[in-house]
């Protein structure tokens, strides 16, 4: 295994391109680590970025969006007061992965080109629209969150491209997002069903919606019946079992020692109830801590 | 593939290593600088036994390379007693025999202690999620909480 440290996105793209064999790209490493040490994924090319100037760097934009090197670990943006509070449900999904120590060490970035249809974190930024600077062999290009994974184990991303930087778009007024996982234990597990919802208020009626469910496809899913379900109402009851009815519809997931098809379906509109009416609340400028919090 | 040459700082000393880059932080602190307090249980990062800091932050030694540690300061737990005088951690989980066969007691003492630096006044609550990845399958987990909490409390009253 030839290992690297290049000191530029650039140079990176340049040793994957020209690398043959298997290239793995390292960040926090919890999964590049486990799949070394069960022989599941053994590199040739191993390429560390964190000595990248930024990878390291939570940035708030003039604009009020944010830019996320790809190398800050889940607990890094958990003790970001400013991020915390303008996006609690893409930090609170983040850190529900793994153990304190897995926190340490574990990124967004990494979560989302592992592509397990259960990355806890991956729903969260679909909800926020938020994009990936994508760095290759012909220079930069953005791509929607939504758009890299394409199915268990698999991204979007050709030889010699990386994700070199994370974009959340700007929070705006009367807005908020929210996640949740069912997992059978309270904690270090993996998620059976997942769902993010970010929205925006004006007064107590719902005028963006974006929902997002996890572990019920083979990839992320961005549900537009289950935001138009609620989008126009003021989440009352009504509003919120048509959100659950579309996201249970949206559903394709597989039977596993975790979950059936039928619960998976089932629970994955009792979360979107729930996850919602968070969201809500904190659109209208409440506190609601995450599990961590 | 030739050893790769790592200067780094384990618990305040300037130490330096020749490792394969496939060698993890945990077989470097073991098997070349004889530091044999961080334990190797799962060897994936789910059981914490091989807890040490990373500049300060808490991690698994098992999920860092130790071609990683260059130029990084590295906290095991032969660094937390001060010389003869044991840490008020080290003291209570005696005190309250907070371990038996004591595999999972020097990750949990290095997590404890990175807890306490951060709160010390935490809850019973975020002491077990906080802990919830340092496995212990002798002890039970209470006792390791009491001392925990007790620990926190006396330093508190100590300030």
């Amino acid at each position: 295994m030839n290992y690297h440290s290049p000191a530029s996105f650039a140079e990176a793209s340049r040793i994957a391109a020209d690398a043959s064999g298997i290239t793995r790209f390292l960040a926090g490493g919890t999964d590049v680590l486990v799949q070394l040490r069960a022989d599941i994924v053994t590199p040739d090319t191993l390429i560390d970025i964190k000595k990248i100037p930024g990878t390291g760097a939570i940035t708030r934009n003039a604009d009020g969006s944010w830019t996320l090197g790809v190398a800050v670990p889940g607990a890094e943006l958990g003790e970001h007061a400013g991020l915390v509070a303008d996006w609690p449900g893409v930090v609170e999904a983040m850190n529900l992965v793994g153990s304190t120590q897995v926190q340490g060490r574990a990124t967004l970035t990494g979560n989302l080109c592992n592509g397990s249809p259960a990355a806890d974190s991956v729903p969260a930024m679909v909800a926020a629209s938020m994009t990936a600077t994508v760095t290759g062999p012909n220079g930069d290009r953005t791509v929607a969150v939504r758009d890299i994974p394409t199915g268990p184990g698999k991204t979007s991303l050709a030889k010699g491209e990386l994700v070199s930087a994370l974009h959340i778009p700007p929070r705006g007024e009367n807005a908020g997002d929210a996640y949740l996982r069912f997992i059978p234990r309270s904690e270090m597990d993996i998620a059976v069903v997942g769902c993010a919802v970010n929205l925006r208020l004006d007064g107590d009626t719902v005028v963006e919606a974006r929902v997002s469910l996890g572990a019920v496809a083979p990839t992320v899913l961005l549900v537009e019946d289950a935001a138009a379900a609620i989008i126009g109402s003021t989440l009352d009851d009504a509003a919120l079992d048509r959100l659950a009815a579309a996201a249970s519809a949206a559903c394709k997931p597989i039977n596993d020692k975790r979950g059936t098809i039928e619960f998976r379906t089932e629970v994955a509109g009792v979360l979107a109830k729930r996850v919602a009416r968070i969201a809500y609340a904190r659109a209208k400028g409440e506190i609601i801590k995450g599990h961590h919090g | 593939m030739s050893k790769i040459h790592v200067s780094t700082t384990v618990n305040g000393d300037a130490v330096e290593y020749l490792c394969d880059p496939r060698e993890t932080l945990l077989d470097c602190l073991r098997d070349k600088l004889s530091l044999t307090g961080a334990k190797e249980g799962c060897g994936t990062g789910d059981c914490g036994a091989c807890s040490v800091t990373l500049d300060g932050r808490l991690v698994c030694s098992c999920l860092v390379l130790g071609v990683e540690a260059e130029g990084k300061e590295i906290g095991t737990v032969e660094g937390i007693a001060e010389g003869d005088v044991l840490h008020p951690l080290q003291q209570k989980f005696i005190d309250y025999a907070a371990l038996q066969c004591g595999i999972c007691t020097p990750g949990i003492l290095v997590a404890a202690k990175a807890l306490l630096e951060q709160n010390p006044d935490p809850t019973e609550e975020e002491v077990r999620f906080w802990l919830a990845g340092n496995l212990c399958r002798c002890t039970g987990y209470d006792k390791i909480i009491r001392a925990v909490m007790d620990t926190a409390k006396d330093m508190r009253e100590a300030v």
